[in-house]
Protein backbone atom coordinates (compact mmCIF):
# COMPACT_ATOMS: atom_id res chain seq x y z
CA UNK A 1 0.00 0.00 0.00
CA UNK A 2 2.97 2.26 1.55
CA UNK A 3 4.34 1.56 -1.98
CA UNK A 4 1.66 2.46 -4.21
CA UNK A 5 1.00 5.87 -2.74
CA UNK A 6 4.89 6.78 -2.98
CA UNK A 7 4.88 6.07 -6.36
CA UNK A 8 1.82 8.00 -6.83
CA UNK A 9 2.88 11.30 -4.70
CA UNK A 10 6.06 10.69 -7.21
CA UNK A 11 4.54 10.84 -10.14
CA UNK A 12 2.26 13.68 -8.98
CA UNK A 13 4.40 15.40 -7.49
CA UNK A 14 6.83 15.42 -10.50
CA UNK A 15 4.15 16.79 -12.82
CA UNK A 16 3.37 19.44 -10.38
CA UNK A 17 7.03 20.86 -9.86
CA UNK A 18 8.27 20.37 -13.36
CA UNK A 19 4.89 21.44 -15.25
CA UNK A 20 1.96 22.97 -13.23
CA UNK A 21 3.44 25.07 -11.12
CA UNK A 22 5.76 27.40 -14.22
CA UNK A 23 2.60 27.52 -16.50
CA UNK A 24 0.33 28.59 -13.00
CA UNK A 25 3.36 31.15 -12.24
CA UNK A 26 2.98 32.39 -15.94
CA UNK A 27 -0.40 33.02 -15.30
CA UNK A 28 -0.33 34.54 -12.04
CA UNK A 29 2.42 37.21 -13.79
CA UNK A 30 0.39 37.68 -16.80
CA UNK A 31 -3.18 38.19 -14.57
CA UNK A 32 -1.09 40.52 -11.60
CA UNK A 33 -1.38 43.25 -13.48
CA UNK A 34 -5.27 42.28 -14.01
CA UNK A 35 -6.95 41.30 -16.87
CA UNK A 36 -7.00 44.78 -18.64
CA UNK A 37 -3.61 44.73 -19.31
CA UNK A 38 -3.39 41.20 -20.58
CA UNK A 39 -6.18 42.15 -23.50
CA UNK A 40 -3.95 44.82 -24.39
CA UNK A 41 -1.16 42.97 -24.58
CA UNK A 42 -3.08 40.26 -26.64
CA UNK A 43 -4.83 42.76 -28.85
CA UNK A 44 -1.54 44.76 -30.11
CA UNK A 45 -0.48 44.72 -33.26
CA UNK A 46 2.94 42.83 -33.50
CA UNK A 47 1.35 40.26 -30.74
CA UNK A 48 -2.16 39.67 -32.95
CA UNK A 49 0.46 39.25 -35.67
CA UNK A 50 2.54 36.80 -34.13
CA UNK A 51 -0.43 34.90 -33.91
CA UNK A 52 -1.44 34.82 -36.91
CA UNK A 53 2.11 34.07 -38.56
CA UNK A 54 2.14 30.95 -35.63
CA UNK A 55 -1.35 29.96 -37.40
CA UNK A 56 -0.58 30.57 -40.54
CA UNK A 57 3.16 28.54 -40.62
CA UNK A 58 1.22 25.78 -38.00
CA UNK A 59 -1.55 25.33 -40.44
CA UNK A 60 0.52 25.09 -43.70
CA UNK A 61 3.21 22.65 -42.07
CA UNK A 62 0.36 20.46 -40.83
CA UNK A 63 -1.51 20.20 -44.11
CA UNK A 64 1.88 19.40 -45.87
CA UNK A 65 2.87 16.87 -43.41
CA UNK A 66 -0.43 14.88 -43.35
CA UNK A 67 -0.20 14.03 -47.25
CA UNK A 68 3.11 13.64 -46.95
CA UNK A 69 2.48 11.61 -44.11
CA UNK A 70 -0.28 9.85 -45.51
CA UNK A 71 1.52 8.82 -48.76
CA UNK A 72 4.73 8.08 -46.88
CA UNK A 73 3.19 5.83 -44.72
CA UNK A 74 1.51 4.00 -47.75
CA UNK A 75 4.72 3.77 -49.42
CA UNK A 76 6.47 1.86 -45.95
CA UNK A 77 3.46 -0.51 -45.22
CA UNK A 78 2.52 -1.65 -48.72
CA UNK A 79 5.68 -1.45 -50.89
CA UNK A 80 8.82 -2.84 -50.84
CA UNK A 81 12.21 -1.56 -51.99
CA UNK A 82 15.93 -1.22 -51.66
CA UNK A 83 16.20 1.16 -48.88
CA UNK A 84 13.01 0.82 -47.26
CA UNK A 85 14.79 1.13 -43.90
CA UNK A 86 17.07 3.82 -44.67
CA UNK A 87 13.66 5.70 -45.36
CA UNK A 88 12.46 4.55 -42.01
CA UNK A 89 15.79 5.89 -40.58
CA UNK A 90 15.76 9.58 -42.65
CA UNK A 91 12.14 9.83 -41.02
CA UNK A 92 13.06 10.13 -37.80
CA UNK A 93 16.11 12.67 -38.57
CA UNK A 94 13.72 15.70 -37.23
CA UNK A 95 13.47 14.69 -34.03
CA UNK A 96 17.02 13.62 -33.56
CA UNK A 97 18.57 17.02 -35.19
CA UNK A 98 18.43 20.22 -32.75
CA UNK A 99 16.66 22.40 -34.43
CA UNK A 100 18.68 25.32 -34.31
CA UNK A 101 20.62 23.43 -36.91
CA UNK A 102 17.89 22.64 -39.19
CA UNK A 103 17.69 26.60 -39.02
CA UNK A 104 20.87 26.38 -39.89
CA UNK A 105 21.26 24.43 -42.99
CA UNK A 106 18.44 26.32 -44.82
CA UNK A 107 20.23 29.35 -44.12
CA UNK A 108 23.48 27.89 -45.54
CA UNK A 109 20.92 26.10 -48.48
CA UNK A 110 18.89 29.30 -49.33
CA UNK A 111 20.59 32.16 -47.84
CA UNK A 112 22.43 34.48 -50.18
CA UNK A 113 25.82 32.76 -50.05
CA UNK A 114 24.62 29.58 -51.99
CA UNK A 115 24.52 29.39 -55.26
CA UNK A 116 20.34 28.21 -54.47
CA UNK A 117 19.86 31.63 -52.75
CA UNK A 118 21.18 33.92 -55.17
CA UNK A 119 19.50 32.24 -57.61
CA UNK A 120 16.15 32.58 -56.08
CA UNK A 121 16.76 35.93 -54.66
CA UNK A 122 17.13 37.05 -58.93
CA UNK A 123 13.94 35.38 -59.65
CA UNK A 124 12.66 37.73 -56.73
CA UNK A 125 11.78 34.65 -54.37
CA UNK A 126 13.10 35.03 -51.02
CA UNK A 127 12.88 31.90 -48.46
CA UNK A 128 15.26 33.37 -45.62
CA UNK A 129 14.39 35.85 -43.05
CA UNK A 130 10.74 35.61 -44.84
CA UNK A 131 7.35 33.59 -44.33
CA UNK A 132 8.75 30.48 -46.55
CA UNK A 133 11.96 29.99 -44.98
CA UNK A 134 9.45 29.65 -41.53
CA UNK A 135 7.30 27.17 -43.22
CA UNK A 136 10.04 25.32 -44.80
CA UNK A 137 11.70 25.31 -40.79
CA UNK A 138 7.86 23.90 -39.56
CA UNK A 139 7.56 21.31 -42.06
CA UNK A 140 10.68 20.24 -41.68
CA UNK A 141 11.02 19.87 -36.94
CA UNK A 142 7.17 18.27 -37.68
CA UNK A 143 7.51 15.64 -40.15
CA UNK A 144 7.57 12.37 -38.67
CA UNK A 145 4.27 12.60 -36.69
CA UNK A 146 1.59 11.72 -39.28
CA UNK A 147 3.65 9.35 -40.61
CA UNK A 148 4.60 7.18 -37.44
CA UNK A 149 0.78 7.40 -36.27
CA UNK A 150 -0.43 6.36 -39.25
CA UNK A 151 2.09 3.28 -40.45
CA UNK A 152 1.02 0.91 -37.05
CA UNK A 153 -2.63 1.57 -37.98
CA UNK A 154 -2.29 0.65 -41.68
CA UNK A 155 -0.22 -1.88 -40.93
CA UNK A 156 -3.16 -3.38 -38.53
CA UNK A 157 -6.28 -3.19 -41.09
CA UNK A 158 -4.28 -4.97 -43.69
CA UNK A 159 -5.30 -4.85 -47.67
CA UNK A 160 -7.96 -7.33 -47.88
CA UNK A 161 -10.90 -4.76 -47.42
CA UNK A 162 -9.34 -2.52 -50.02
CA UNK A 163 -9.28 -5.76 -52.41
CA UNK A 164 -12.91 -6.19 -51.12
CA UNK A 165 -13.50 -2.33 -52.48
CA UNK A 166 -11.97 -3.34 -55.69
CA UNK A 167 -14.25 -6.65 -56.81
CA UNK A 168 -16.69 -4.56 -55.64
CA UNK A 169 -16.03 -1.60 -58.56
CA UNK A 170 -14.29 0.80 -56.36
CA UNK A 171 -11.22 2.32 -58.38
CA UNK A 172 -8.23 3.31 -56.15
CA UNK A 173 -9.33 7.42 -55.47
CA UNK A 174 -12.81 5.25 -54.03
CA UNK A 175 -10.95 2.79 -52.37
CA UNK A 176 -8.79 5.43 -50.30
CA UNK A 177 -11.74 7.52 -49.88
CA UNK A 178 -14.51 5.55 -48.91
CA UNK A 179 -12.08 2.68 -47.32
CA UNK A 180 -8.63 3.08 -46.25
CA UNK A 181 -8.64 7.32 -45.13
CA UNK A 182 -11.78 6.45 -42.65
CA UNK A 183 -9.82 3.08 -41.58
CA UNK A 184 -7.03 4.71 -40.97
CA UNK A 185 -8.25 7.85 -39.53
CA UNK A 186 -7.56 7.54 -36.20
CA UNK A 187 -3.92 7.36 -37.13
CA UNK A 188 -3.88 10.74 -39.29
CA UNK A 189 -6.21 12.71 -36.69
CA UNK A 190 -3.55 11.68 -33.61
CA UNK A 191 -0.97 12.35 -35.96
CA UNK A 192 -2.39 15.91 -36.87
CA UNK A 193 -2.45 16.92 -33.23
CA UNK A 194 1.14 15.86 -32.42
CA UNK A 195 2.36 18.11 -35.60
CA UNK A 196 0.09 21.28 -34.96
CA UNK A 197 1.02 20.94 -31.17
CA UNK A 198 5.11 20.83 -32.24
CA UNK A 199 4.47 23.20 -34.98
CA UNK A 200 3.40 25.89 -32.85
CA UNK A 201 5.70 26.04 -30.06
CA UNK A 202 8.62 25.50 -32.49
CA UNK A 203 11.52 27.89 -31.30
CA UNK A 204 14.63 27.37 -32.07
CA UNK A 205 15.00 26.26 -36.44
CA UNK A 206 12.01 29.18 -37.10
CA UNK A 207 14.15 31.80 -34.80
CA UNK A 208 17.16 31.50 -36.74
CA UNK A 209 15.66 31.27 -40.38
CA UNK A 210 13.48 34.04 -39.69
CA UNK A 211 16.07 37.23 -38.44
CA UNK A 212 13.62 38.04 -35.56
CA UNK A 213 11.98 40.87 -37.58
CA UNK A 214 9.54 42.73 -35.21
CA UNK A 215 6.27 42.33 -36.42
CA UNK A 216 6.86 40.69 -39.90
CA UNK A 217 8.73 37.49 -39.32
CA UNK A 218 7.93 37.25 -35.49
CA UNK A 219 5.93 34.22 -34.38
CA UNK A 220 4.49 33.83 -30.79
CA UNK A 221 7.24 32.20 -29.49
CA UNK A 222 9.60 34.65 -30.85
CA UNK A 223 7.63 37.17 -30.07
CA UNK A 224 7.48 35.70 -26.43
CA UNK A 225 11.41 36.03 -26.55
CA UNK A 226 11.52 39.56 -27.93
CA UNK A 227 9.19 41.16 -25.39
CA UNK A 228 10.79 39.34 -22.50
CA UNK A 229 14.18 41.01 -23.97
CA UNK A 230 12.68 44.33 -24.09
CA UNK A 231 11.68 43.82 -20.42
CA UNK A 232 7.85 44.07 -21.62
CA UNK A 233 6.85 41.65 -19.20
CA UNK A 234 3.02 41.99 -19.30
CA UNK A 235 3.44 41.32 -23.16
CA UNK A 236 5.81 38.54 -22.57
CA UNK A 237 3.21 36.37 -20.17
CA UNK A 238 0.34 37.69 -22.02
CA UNK A 239 1.68 36.14 -25.18
CA UNK A 240 3.13 33.08 -22.91
CA UNK A 241 -0.52 33.09 -21.73
CA UNK A 242 -2.17 32.40 -25.05
CA UNK A 243 0.60 30.07 -26.07
CA UNK A 244 -0.20 27.87 -23.34
CA UNK A 245 -4.25 28.27 -23.68
CA UNK A 246 -3.49 26.90 -27.33
CA UNK A 247 -1.45 24.26 -26.32
CA UNK A 248 -3.64 23.02 -23.74
CA UNK A 249 -6.54 23.05 -26.57
CA UNK A 250 -4.50 21.28 -28.53
CA UNK A 251 -3.71 18.41 -26.44
CA UNK A 252 -7.40 17.94 -25.52
CA UNK A 253 -8.41 17.00 -28.95
CA UNK A 254 -5.58 14.75 -28.28
CA UNK A 255 -7.39 13.27 -25.72
CA UNK A 256 -10.24 12.99 -27.48
CA UNK A 257 -8.79 11.95 -31.02
CA UNK A 258 -5.55 9.84 -29.36
CA UNK A 259 -6.05 5.74 -29.49
CA UNK A 260 -8.16 5.05 -26.21
CA UNK A 261 -6.14 3.26 -23.52
CA UNK A 262 -7.20 2.12 -20.52
CA UNK A 263 -6.16 3.90 -17.63
CA UNK B 1 -21.26 -18.15 -67.50
CA UNK B 2 -18.68 -20.15 -66.40
CA UNK B 3 -15.51 -19.57 -65.54
CA UNK B 4 -12.16 -21.07 -67.25
CA UNK B 5 -8.39 -20.68 -66.57
CA UNK B 6 -6.03 -22.22 -68.97
CA UNK B 7 -2.38 -23.21 -68.17
CA UNK B 8 -1.92 -20.49 -65.73
CA UNK B 9 1.35 -19.87 -63.93
CA UNK B 10 2.73 -18.25 -60.89
CA UNK B 11 5.39 -17.98 -58.71
CA UNK B 12 6.42 -15.46 -56.23
CA UNK B 13 10.32 -15.01 -55.99
CA UNK B 14 11.23 -18.67 -56.38
CA UNK B 15 8.48 -20.16 -55.07
CA UNK B 16 5.71 -21.98 -57.60
CA UNK B 17 2.78 -21.23 -56.74
CA UNK B 18 0.82 -22.51 -59.64
CA UNK B 19 2.27 -24.32 -62.64
CA UNK B 20 0.32 -24.41 -65.56
CA UNK B 21 -2.72 -24.79 -64.49
CA UNK B 22 -6.00 -25.30 -66.19
CA UNK B 23 -9.65 -25.23 -64.53
CA UNK B 24 -12.89 -25.23 -65.93
CA UNK B 25 -16.41 -24.14 -63.53
CA UNK B 26 -19.20 -24.81 -65.73
CA UNK B 27 -22.09 -22.82 -65.52
CA UNK B 28 -23.88 -22.74 -61.97
CA UNK B 29 -21.80 -25.04 -60.99
CA UNK B 30 -19.95 -24.87 -57.59
CA UNK B 31 -16.41 -25.84 -58.12
CA UNK B 32 -14.25 -26.59 -54.80
CA UNK B 33 -10.12 -26.21 -55.29
CA UNK B 34 -9.26 -28.18 -52.55
CA UNK B 35 -5.77 -28.92 -51.35
CA UNK B 36 -2.96 -28.40 -48.57
CA UNK B 37 -1.54 -24.93 -47.67
CA UNK B 38 1.09 -24.06 -50.13
CA UNK B 39 -0.51 -26.02 -52.89
CA UNK B 40 -1.70 -22.55 -54.96
CA UNK B 41 -5.35 -23.20 -54.39
CA UNK B 42 -5.76 -19.27 -52.97
CA UNK B 43 -3.50 -18.21 -55.59
CA UNK B 44 -5.94 -19.49 -58.56
CA UNK B 45 -8.67 -17.85 -56.95
CA UNK B 46 -7.06 -14.41 -56.45
CA UNK B 47 -5.59 -14.78 -59.81
CA UNK B 48 -9.52 -15.72 -61.13
CA UNK B 49 -10.79 -12.01 -59.01
CA UNK B 50 -7.94 -10.24 -60.75
CA UNK B 51 -6.34 -9.30 -57.08
CA UNK B 52 -3.33 -11.60 -58.48
CA UNK B 53 -1.49 -11.26 -62.10
CA UNK B 54 -0.37 -14.81 -63.36
CA UNK B 55 3.01 -14.76 -64.94
CA UNK B 56 1.57 -16.88 -68.18
CA UNK B 57 -2.14 -18.30 -68.90
CA UNK B 58 -5.62 -16.71 -68.98
CA UNK B 59 -8.80 -16.10 -67.18
CA UNK B 60 -12.50 -16.47 -69.20
CA UNK B 61 -14.98 -15.22 -67.24
CA UNK B 62 -18.56 -15.91 -68.93
CA UNK B 63 -16.87 -16.88 -72.14
CA UNK B 64 -15.02 -13.35 -72.16
CA UNK B 65 -11.35 -12.99 -71.37
CA UNK B 66 -10.76 -11.53 -68.81
CA UNK B 67 -7.13 -11.77 -68.02
CA UNK B 68 -6.19 -7.85 -68.38
CA UNK B 69 -9.10 -7.11 -66.64
CA UNK B 70 -8.34 -4.86 -63.25
CA UNK B 71 -11.19 -6.77 -60.50
CA UNK B 72 -13.31 -4.13 -60.79
CA UNK B 73 -14.31 -4.99 -64.27
CA UNK B 74 -14.24 -8.69 -63.85
CA UNK B 75 -17.62 -9.13 -62.52
CA UNK B 76 -16.70 -11.41 -59.79
CA UNK B 77 -17.90 -11.58 -56.05
CA UNK B 78 -15.14 -12.12 -53.51
CA UNK B 79 -15.63 -13.31 -50.27
CA UNK B 80 -12.42 -13.41 -48.01
CA UNK B 81 -11.52 -15.50 -45.14
CA UNK B 82 -11.31 -12.77 -42.73
CA UNK B 83 -15.24 -11.35 -43.99
CA UNK B 84 -12.68 -8.12 -44.84
CA UNK B 85 -15.84 -6.23 -43.44
CA UNK B 86 -15.47 -2.34 -43.91
CA UNK B 87 -15.34 -1.42 -40.04
CA UNK B 88 -16.56 1.99 -40.04
CA UNK B 89 -19.54 1.55 -41.86
CA UNK B 90 -22.65 -0.37 -40.92
CA UNK B 91 -23.85 -3.78 -42.04
CA UNK B 92 -26.67 -1.54 -44.31
CA UNK B 93 -23.19 0.50 -45.81
CA UNK B 94 -21.15 -2.38 -46.54
CA UNK B 95 -23.79 -4.33 -48.19
CA UNK B 96 -24.79 -1.09 -50.16
CA UNK B 97 -21.02 -0.26 -51.15
CA UNK B 98 -20.73 -1.69 -54.54
CA UNK B 99 -24.44 -0.75 -55.67
CA UNK B 100 -23.44 3.19 -54.30
CA UNK B 101 -20.42 2.40 -56.40
CA UNK B 102 -22.52 1.90 -59.28
CA UNK B 103 -24.95 5.01 -58.48
CA UNK B 104 -27.79 3.18 -58.04
CA UNK B 105 -30.52 5.43 -57.07
CA UNK B 106 -31.26 5.20 -52.97
CA UNK B 107 -34.19 3.85 -53.00
CA UNK B 108 -33.22 1.24 -55.22
CA UNK B 109 -30.65 0.72 -52.87
CA UNK B 110 -32.41 0.34 -50.15
CA UNK B 111 -34.64 -1.90 -51.54
CA UNK B 112 -31.83 -4.34 -52.90
CA UNK B 113 -30.28 -4.30 -49.40
CA UNK B 114 -33.09 -4.90 -47.67
CA UNK B 115 -33.84 -7.85 -50.04
CA UNK B 116 -30.31 -9.22 -49.22
CA UNK B 117 -30.00 -9.23 -45.87
CA UNK B 118 -33.79 -11.41 -45.47
CA UNK B 119 -31.60 -13.93 -47.69
CA UNK B 120 -28.57 -14.25 -45.57
CA UNK B 121 -30.91 -13.64 -42.73
CA UNK B 122 -29.58 -10.68 -41.48
CA UNK B 123 -33.07 -8.52 -41.93
CA UNK B 124 -32.87 -7.03 -38.48
CA UNK B 125 -28.90 -5.92 -38.46
CA UNK B 126 -28.84 -3.20 -40.72
CA UNK B 127 -27.66 -0.39 -38.51
CA UNK B 128 -25.20 -2.50 -36.91
CA UNK B 129 -21.40 -2.43 -36.99
CA UNK B 130 -19.19 -5.40 -37.62
CA UNK B 131 -17.85 -5.35 -34.74
CA UNK B 132 -21.12 -5.88 -33.10
CA UNK B 133 -21.21 -9.26 -35.89
CA UNK B 134 -20.29 -12.71 -34.84
CA UNK B 135 -17.93 -14.45 -36.93
CA UNK B 136 -21.06 -16.39 -38.73
CA UNK B 137 -23.12 -13.05 -39.58
CA UNK B 138 -20.19 -10.79 -40.48
CA UNK B 139 -19.22 -13.74 -43.04
CA UNK B 140 -22.93 -13.72 -44.03
CA UNK B 141 -22.93 -10.22 -44.61
CA UNK B 142 -19.82 -10.30 -46.51
CA UNK B 143 -21.73 -12.97 -49.18
CA UNK B 144 -24.36 -10.53 -49.49
CA UNK B 145 -22.19 -7.80 -49.89
CA UNK B 146 -20.22 -9.66 -52.46
CA UNK B 147 -24.02 -10.61 -54.33
CA UNK B 148 -25.13 -7.13 -54.08
CA UNK B 149 -23.46 -6.08 -57.28
CA UNK B 150 -25.08 -8.94 -59.31
CA UNK B 151 -21.61 -11.13 -60.37
CA UNK B 152 -21.41 -13.51 -63.09
CA UNK B 153 -19.32 -15.80 -60.47
CA UNK B 154 -19.20 -15.86 -56.89
CA UNK B 155 -15.64 -16.62 -55.25
CA UNK B 156 -14.69 -17.30 -51.76
CA UNK B 157 -11.75 -18.09 -50.34
CA UNK B 158 -11.53 -20.37 -47.31
CA UNK B 159 -15.12 -18.52 -46.52
CA UNK B 160 -15.57 -20.96 -43.47
CA UNK B 161 -12.22 -21.09 -42.19
CA UNK B 162 -12.00 -18.80 -39.21
CA UNK B 163 -15.19 -19.92 -37.46
CA UNK B 164 -15.72 -22.65 -35.49
CA UNK B 165 -16.60 -26.25 -36.33
CA UNK B 166 -21.04 -25.77 -34.94
CA UNK B 167 -21.14 -22.65 -36.87
CA UNK B 168 -19.25 -24.15 -40.18
CA UNK B 169 -21.44 -27.19 -40.10
CA UNK B 170 -24.68 -24.72 -40.22
CA UNK B 171 -23.15 -22.41 -42.76
CA UNK B 172 -22.11 -25.28 -45.24
CA UNK B 173 -25.67 -26.03 -44.83
CA UNK B 174 -27.10 -22.52 -45.75
CA UNK B 175 -24.50 -21.78 -48.70
CA UNK B 176 -25.56 -24.84 -49.99
CA UNK B 177 -29.32 -24.55 -49.82
CA UNK B 178 -28.35 -20.69 -51.15
CA UNK B 179 -26.39 -21.93 -54.17
CA UNK B 180 -29.50 -24.34 -55.01
CA UNK B 181 -31.75 -21.12 -54.94
CA UNK B 182 -29.36 -18.01 -56.77
CA UNK B 183 -27.65 -20.55 -59.17
CA UNK B 184 -24.68 -18.00 -59.76
CA UNK B 185 -21.36 -19.96 -60.46
CA UNK B 186 -19.46 -20.17 -57.91
CA UNK B 187 -15.70 -21.50 -56.80
CA UNK B 188 -14.55 -22.59 -53.34
CA UNK B 189 -11.24 -22.90 -51.74
CA UNK B 190 -10.97 -25.10 -48.72
CA UNK B 191 -8.44 -27.15 -47.32
CA UNK B 192 -11.47 -29.30 -45.79
CA UNK B 193 -11.90 -32.67 -47.85
CA UNK B 194 -15.35 -32.77 -46.15
CA UNK B 195 -16.59 -29.46 -46.69
CA UNK B 196 -15.37 -29.91 -50.33
CA UNK B 197 -17.71 -33.37 -50.52
CA UNK B 198 -20.06 -31.49 -48.85
CA UNK B 199 -20.70 -28.86 -51.19
CA UNK B 200 -19.16 -29.01 -54.50
CA UNK B 201 -20.17 -30.39 -57.79
CA UNK B 202 -16.88 -30.77 -58.81
CA UNK B 203 -13.90 -30.87 -56.70
CA UNK B 204 -10.16 -29.69 -57.98
CA UNK B 205 -7.68 -31.54 -55.91
CA UNK B 206 -4.44 -29.36 -55.92
CA UNK B 207 -0.92 -30.10 -54.41
CA UNK B 208 2.32 -28.29 -55.05
CA UNK B 209 0.90 -25.67 -57.78
CA UNK B 210 -0.96 -28.26 -60.10
CA UNK B 211 -3.94 -30.18 -60.30
CA UNK B 212 -3.86 -34.23 -58.53
CA UNK B 213 -7.51 -35.00 -59.88
CA UNK B 214 -10.58 -33.02 -61.03
CA UNK B 215 -13.87 -35.56 -60.62
CA UNK B 216 -17.16 -35.38 -58.61
CA UNK B 217 -16.68 -36.31 -55.02
CA UNK B 218 -17.22 -40.20 -55.34
CA UNK B 219 -15.19 -40.40 -58.35
CA UNK B 220 -12.23 -38.76 -56.11
CA UNK B 221 -13.26 -40.90 -53.28
CA UNK B 222 -13.29 -44.40 -55.33
CA UNK B 223 -11.46 -43.48 -58.28
CA UNK B 224 -8.08 -41.67 -57.02
CA UNK B 225 -5.63 -40.57 -59.36
CA UNK B 226 -2.71 -41.68 -56.95
CA UNK B 227 -1.69 -41.80 -53.78
CA UNK B 228 -1.75 -37.90 -53.04
CA UNK B 229 -5.26 -38.34 -54.17
CA UNK B 230 -6.17 -41.52 -52.03
CA UNK B 231 -4.18 -39.93 -48.76
CA UNK B 232 -5.95 -36.58 -49.06
CA UNK B 233 -9.68 -37.26 -49.64
CA UNK B 234 -10.46 -39.96 -46.73
CA UNK B 235 -8.50 -42.00 -44.35
CA UNK B 236 -5.94 -44.50 -46.03
CA UNK B 237 -3.25 -47.50 -45.16
CA UNK B 238 0.16 -47.98 -46.41
CA UNK B 239 1.59 -50.89 -46.91
CA UNK B 240 4.61 -50.95 -49.07
CA UNK B 241 2.96 -49.59 -52.36
CA UNK B 242 -0.60 -50.84 -51.51
CA UNK B 243 -3.06 -48.23 -50.25
CA UNK B 244 -6.20 -49.61 -48.81
CA UNK B 245 -9.16 -47.60 -46.73
CA UNK B 246 -9.41 -48.76 -43.10
CA UNK B 247 -12.88 -49.73 -43.91
CA UNK B 248 -11.96 -51.74 -46.82
CA UNK B 249 -9.77 -54.09 -44.51
CA UNK B 250 -12.06 -57.01 -43.06
CA UNK B 251 -11.45 -58.55 -39.57
CA UNK B 252 -12.24 -62.67 -39.02
CA UNK B 253 -11.19 -64.64 -36.54
CA UNK B 254 -10.56 -67.46 -38.92
CA UNK B 255 -7.96 -67.80 -41.61
CA UNK B 256 -9.24 -68.93 -44.91
CA UNK B 257 -6.48 -68.43 -47.09
CA UNK B 258 -6.50 -65.33 -48.42
CA UNK B 259 -6.08 -63.43 -44.79
CA UNK B 260 -3.04 -62.42 -42.96
CA UNK B 261 -2.69 -62.95 -39.37
CA UNK B 262 -2.93 -59.76 -37.28
CA UNK B 263 -3.29 -58.57 -33.41
CA UNK B 264 -5.44 -56.18 -32.18
CA UNK B 265 -3.44 -53.35 -30.79
CA UNK B 266 -6.01 -51.18 -29.47
CA UNK B 267 -9.72 -49.98 -30.14
CA UNK B 268 -11.29 -46.55 -30.08
CA UNK B 269 -14.90 -46.31 -29.84
CA UNK B 270 -15.88 -42.81 -31.81
CA UNK B 271 -20.03 -43.53 -31.35
CA UNK B 272 -20.97 -45.59 -34.13
CA UNK B 273 -17.84 -46.49 -36.00
CA UNK B 274 -14.95 -48.37 -33.94
CA UNK B 275 -11.16 -47.62 -34.75
CA UNK B 276 -9.22 -50.79 -34.38
CA UNK B 277 -5.42 -50.15 -34.39
CA UNK B 278 -3.82 -53.66 -35.48
CA UNK B 279 -0.36 -54.81 -35.65
CA UNK B 280 0.90 -57.28 -38.64
CA UNK B 281 2.97 -60.13 -37.81
CA UNK B 282 6.18 -58.85 -39.52
CA UNK B 283 5.43 -55.72 -37.04
CA UNK B 284 3.54 -53.57 -40.04
CA UNK B 285 0.77 -51.37 -38.38
CA UNK B 286 -2.66 -50.76 -39.79
CA UNK B 287 -6.08 -49.20 -39.08
CA UNK B 288 -9.63 -50.56 -39.29
CA UNK B 289 -12.66 -49.09 -39.00
CA UNK B 290 -15.89 -51.65 -38.41
CA UNK B 291 -19.00 -50.98 -36.83
CA UNK B 292 -19.62 -51.24 -33.46
CA UNK B 293 -22.17 -54.34 -34.01
CA UNK B 294 -19.13 -56.12 -35.77
CA UNK B 295 -16.90 -55.24 -32.87
CA UNK B 296 -18.94 -56.71 -30.92
CA UNK B 297 -19.86 -59.69 -32.29
CA UNK B 298 -15.81 -60.43 -33.27
CA UNK B 299 -15.06 -59.84 -29.50
CA UNK B 300 -12.47 -57.95 -30.03
CA UNK B 301 -10.12 -56.50 -27.63
CA UNK B 302 -6.86 -55.47 -27.17
CA UNK B 303 -4.10 -58.57 -27.24
CA UNK B 304 -6.37 -60.59 -29.14
CA UNK B 305 -5.14 -62.46 -32.52
CA UNK B 306 -7.49 -61.94 -35.67
CA UNK B 307 -6.62 -62.59 -39.47
CA UNK B 308 -7.71 -59.33 -41.90
CA UNK B 309 -8.23 -59.51 -45.52
CA UNK B 310 -8.37 -56.49 -47.84
CA UNK B 311 -11.55 -56.24 -49.31
CA UNK B 312 -10.56 -53.92 -51.78
CA UNK B 313 -6.78 -52.00 -51.99
CA UNK B 314 -5.10 -49.78 -54.59
CA UNK B 315 -1.87 -50.16 -56.07
CA UNK B 316 -1.40 -46.93 -58.24
CA UNK B 317 -0.35 -48.22 -61.74
CA UNK B 318 -2.68 -51.44 -61.09
CA UNK B 319 -5.91 -52.42 -58.37
CA UNK B 320 -5.49 -55.70 -56.56
CA UNK B 321 -7.47 -56.98 -53.89
CA UNK B 322 -7.51 -60.12 -51.69
CA UNK B 323 -4.20 -61.09 -49.74
CA UNK B 324 -1.99 -58.21 -48.50
CA UNK B 325 1.13 -58.19 -49.98
CA UNK B 326 4.14 -59.61 -49.34
CA UNK B 327 6.70 -57.50 -47.68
Amino acid sequence: MTARIAFRVFALGYLALLLVFPVCIIFARAFGEGLGAVWQAVIDPEALHALWMTLLIASIAVAANTVFGIICATVLVRHDFRGKSVLNAILDLPLAISPVVVGLSLLIIYGRTSPIGVWLAEMGVRIIFSTPGMILATIFISLPFVVREVVPVMREIGTEQEQAASTLGASAFQTFWMVTLPAIRPGVAYGIVLTMARAIGEFGAVSVVSGQISGITETMTIYVSSSFERFDLVGCYSAAVVLALIAIGTLLLTNLTGPKEEY
Amino acid sequence: MGITARRVSKRFGDFVALDDVSVEAPTGSLTALLGPSGSGKSTLLRVIAGLERPDSGQIFISDEEKTDFPPQKRGVGFVFQHYAAFKHMTVFENVAFGLKIRKHPKDAIRQRVRELLELVQLEGFAGRYPAQLSGGQRQRMALARALAVEPDVLLLDEPFGALDARVRQELRAWLRRLHEDIHVTTILVTHDQEEAMELADNIVLMNHGKIEQVGGPQDLYEQPANEFVMGFIGPVNRLGDTYVRPHDIEIQLNSNGTTSEAMVDHLVYLGFEVRVDLALKDGRRLWAQVTREDARQLNLEPGKPVHVRMVHSKVFGKTTADSLPNP
